[in-house]
């Protein structure tokens, strides 16, 4: 499992440095990333969800957001 | 099987780029969907700061939208090559420090390097003749897509109509005649599609989408150039003057006194970068102190963080200074408001 830290950063960072480092990954690795911007609750589910990646875990401890995420096919819905 | 044509669609989170967006998919078109980050869109930033709007929405619009589309979206950082565009813009500034003209060329320059290097047939974007005083007129339309390099691979689906044939038309990618000629400033042929649309939900920032239009941050914008002696700003900079109360009592060095508790959260992470105080006798904001402040100047800034603190009435307030990671205490009187020039409000 690969992991980012993505903390103190506003969204759209979060989502930035997410979005970089899936571009790396293969599909069916695992990256845990960790936030402490609110917003990313939703930008880094919305993101996955429209990216065709799947967040396999969420969990808030001690006003820090942490997403397990696991990559998708990045080709899977172009002609 | 014919091989579906690719475009990308600038998607800003408003209401424009989302029909834009449809409109194309609607053909059967490929879409998928680029963002920019410039450092100074002012969604999200200050509701994730400010402890009073914690209980608004913090979703992205972009995203959001993106959703709603079912297309992918690509958000890219271009927070220093965004520099050069609002440091020296060629066609000026609007009412403020906002580059309208040049960052919408800026962009789409970069959604046509965009294409290029993912093999995409065209751009779509949500603009309409009349709509935006700077960058959306008849004569800046052309200028936009001739400077970016995108030429006739930029389409407007929501004024096409009003416009020559573009590559995506003449190529029977895109029917014209199902395009539309939407102009001027009105929201009601937006308003009236995306019902059509099935979209009931949307966007609809009052003052755009970005800080430099505000006249509020453009002088401070302005303020931070000229106390450094260059125009020039890093993102910490930026960020910086979307938070807190900014006072420049000397040329030398300005404040930056949190406002709230959502605030003084967002500062303290800033705290081993600047010189900071707080008031330890009474309540009160922490300061950050941006500048090159001699022992004359950090007394002023104590008095000035003594006012913005529960003591601003009391004789004498402790103020704890930290500099270099070294505290000390000074005690005080609050400056008073006869003391303090409306001028130091940046």
């Amino acid at each position: 499992m690969q992991s980012l830290n993505a903390r103190y950063l506003l969204c759209p960072l979060p989502v930035i440095r997410v979005q970089d480092r899936v571009k790396l990954m293969q599909q069916g690795e695992v990256l845990e990333v960790v936030c402490t911007d609110p917003g990313t609750v939703h930008d880094i589910p919305a993101w996955c969800r429209i990216n065709g990646h799947r967040v396999i875990e969420s969990k808030y401890v001690d006003e820090e957001y942490t997403f397990t995420l696991e990559v998708g096919s990045r080709f899977a819905d172009e002609p | 099987m014919p091989v579906k044509p690719k475009a990308v669609a600038l998607i800003s989170g408003g209401l424009d780029s989302m029909l834009a967006a449809r409109v194309v998919q609607q053909q059967g078109v490929h879409v998928e969907g680029i963002n920019f980050f410039t450092g100074f869109c002012v969604e999200g930033h200050t509701h994730a700061i400010r402890k009073r709007d914690q209980a608004r929405p913090k979703r992205n619009n972009a995203l959001w939208v993106a959703e709603q589309l079912g297309i992918k979206l690509h958000i890219i950082d271009i927070i220093e090559e965004y520099k050069k565009v609002v440091i020296n813009p060629k066609h000026g500034y609007g009412a403020n420090l906002n580059p309208c003209l040049d960052c919408k060329i800026f962009m789409v320059g970069k959604a046509r390097e965009w294409i290029a290097e993912n093999d995409f047939d065209f751009i779509v974007t949500g603009e309409v003749i009349g709509q935006r005083p700077m960058s959306q007129r008849k004569d800046t339309m052309p200028v936009v897509a001739r400077e970016s390099g995108a030429e006739d691979r930029l389409l407007r689906p929501l004024c096409a109509k009003n416009l020559p044939p573009t590559l995506p038309e003449r190529e029977g990618w895109v029917q014209r005649d199902q395009l539309f000629d939407f102009s001027g400033r009105s929201r009601k042929p937006q308003m009236a599609l995306a019902e059509q649309f099935g979209f009931e939900d949307y966007a609809q920032p009052a003052g755009g989408c970005c800080f430099l239009t505000d006249r509020n941050y453009s002088a401070k914008l302005q303020d931070l150039w000229q106390a450094r002696g260059t125009r020039d700003y890093e993102l910490d900079d930026i960020m910086l003057l979307k938070v807190g109360r900014h006072i420049r009592p000397r040329p030398n060095f300005k404040m930056i006194i949190a406002r709230e508790e959502g605030e003084t959260r967002f500062l303290q992470g800033y705290r081993k970068s600047f010189i900071h105080m707080h008031p330890v006798s009474h309540r009160g904001p922490l300061v950050l102190i941006d500048g090159t402040p001699d022992a004359d100047d950090l007394l002023l800034a104590a008095r000035l963080t003594a006012r913005y603190s529960q003591g601003r009435d009391a004789e004498r307030v402790e103020v704890s200074v930290v500099r270099n990671g070294v505290s000390e205490s000074l005690s005080v009187a609050p400056i008073s408001s006869q003391e303090m020039p409306d001028e130091w409000h940046i």
